[in-house]
């Protein structure tokens, strides 16, 4: 296990979900780092991990937790061996949904114990890009550094 | 011109054969949020009303009365246009839904009058926003947009309407509503939010579906007019801002709102945000009393990281995930 966050730490490990709109690809698109998309179609068999990863999903429906983490990813983190390996969660999401903005982030950082890194609004700022792309760095290094010692 | 593949005969509506899945992704996502203002308790703000002075109850009644305006605009000319254009039997009953719910805003405004304010008051206001000029040349920004024979731009149109125009309106329920003043008026105008979220959402979707197919000249001409047109309705926006919420000293952070919205007007199109991070920090309240969960600190990554533990496993099902 320490050597694959190691090794994630080198590949900056993303594994990430979008619809059809595209808003999350483009987010990943633009951070410019290592990620595996989740097949969009439900039918297809979902991914499996090799390695530690952050997640990165947008949240679905008008405010409610029904239905605010897109199926496609609670199949992927179903899979006991995937769920094992999220370190992290990333949600997108929009503050008109009031108290549900980036609630799919919240729903899984509670589910699987991990945080909730940082929410974003639709494709994301360049600002959200940076600050999400330095922080994704810096927290494989610290995920490193405190396996190492 | 692009040609538009528009429905050329009515044919049975099958729910079950989709062209596009989003379609019925987002006719869910509308129908399970409807709602009338009946269900908002607008009848507790009345103690709260009463606090306000005579020009904040006038500047309330007017920025309401605009919203009023812009809700009728999309409910009767908008809406329908876009169902014009539509390419699937689904995409059309979607804009029926959008047509409905800007009538269920439209009145909802009408019910917090009726609630709230007395009847004179109430007339003046939208003999005001007869006579406006900035509210009416937004209006005609708009509604020219929808006249003619550009497709694209008619959505692009739509989406400045329902991402950007809205919110110096916005801005004032969540004020008061950050002030514990007329909460439940604010409760009804999340709703409208919410709302209005899903239509700039969806029309953007429908917008970049459509644009992708125009020639690389023809997008590179729409994405000019589309900013055009936005900067052309920004400065308009300004003025009408100033015009209500300079007497309150509000002008400068509603502006803020006014930058942060448009920006995700801009994005909800596939276009990149115009205005930088430094002028589209709304007030921490503002936003709280948009997103309640918006205050609390989820940049992790700016904070130390030391609360971070290494996670346990916990065994999942579907049933879990509250689905």
């Amino acid at each position: 296990m320490q050597n694959a966050d190691v090794q994630a730490a080198r590949d900056g490990s993303l594994v990430y979900f979008s619809t059809k709109s595209g808003n999350t690809h483009r987010f990943i698109q633009k951070l410019g780092l290592n990620a595996q998309r989740l097949p969009l179609n439900r039918e297809e068999p979902t991914l499996r991990v090799e390695q530690p990863y952050l997640l990165v999903t947008p949240t679905y429906g008008g405010g409610y937790a029904e239905g605010a983490v897109p199926k496609q990813v609670i199949r992927f983190l179903n899979d006991e061996h995937n769920r094992r390996l999220i370190r992290g969660v990333i949600a997108a999401g929009n503050t008109n949904f009031g108290e549900a903005y980036g609630l799919a982030g919240r729903i899984i950082a509670k589910k699987c114990q991990v945080p909730l890194l940082y929410r974003f609004e639709l494709f994301g700022t360049d600002d959200d890009v940076a600050k999400v792309r330095k922080g994704v760095e810096e927290f494989w290094k610290r995920q490193a550094q405190s396996l190492a010692t | 011109m692009t040609m538009m593949q528009r429905l050329s005969r009515v044919d049975a509506i099958n729910w079950n054969r989709l062209q596009d899945d989003k379609d019925l992704e987002v006719w869910n996502r509308l129908t399970s949020n409807f709602w009338l203002p009946e269900k908002v308790p607008l009848s507790n703000d009345i103690q709260s009303w009463n606090t306000l002075t005579q020009q904040e109850k006038q500047l309330t009644i007017r920025v309401f009365t605009g919203l009023t305006l812009l809700d009728t605009i999309q409910s009767s000319v908008g809406a329908p246009v876009l169902m014009d254009d539509a390419r699937t039997p689904h995409e059309e009953a979607v804009y029926t839904n959008i047509a409905f719910m800007e009538s269920v805003h439209a009145r909802s405004y009408s019910s917090i009058f009726s609630t709230l304010c007395n009847t004179r008051d109430v007339d003046d206001a939208f003999r005001w926003s007869e006579e406006n000029p900035t509210l009416q040349m937004k209006s005609e920004l708009i509604l020219k947009r929808y006249r003619a024979d550009d497709p694209l731009m008619r959505k692009v149109a739509s989406v400045f309407l329902e991402s950007f125009l809205f919110y110096s309106g916005f801005y004032l329920p969540m004020y008061w509503s950050s002030h514990a003043k007329l909460t439940n008026t604010a409760d009804l105008i999340r709703l409208i939010i919410r709302d209005e979220a899903v239509h700039g959402y969806y029309v953007g979707y429908k917008f970049q579906q459509a644009l992708a197919e125009a020639t690389p000249e023809r997008q590179q001409e729409v994405k000019d007019y589309a900013y055009e047109l936005l900067l052309e309705l920004y400065d308009n926006e300004v003025r009408y801002t100033e015009s209500l919420y300079d007497e309150v000293g509000l002008t400068e952070d509603v502006k803020k709102f006014l930058h942060y919205n448009a920006n995700k007007a801009l994005m909800n199109l596939g276009f990149e945000p115009l205005f930088p991070s430094s002028v589209t920090d709304v007030d921490p309240t503002i936003m709280a009393a948009l997103s309640p969960s918006a205050d609390e600190n989820h940049d992790f990554f700016s904070g130390s990281g030391s609360s971070y533990v290494i996670g346990k496993a916990v065994a999942t099902e579907d049933d879990d995930w509250a689905f």
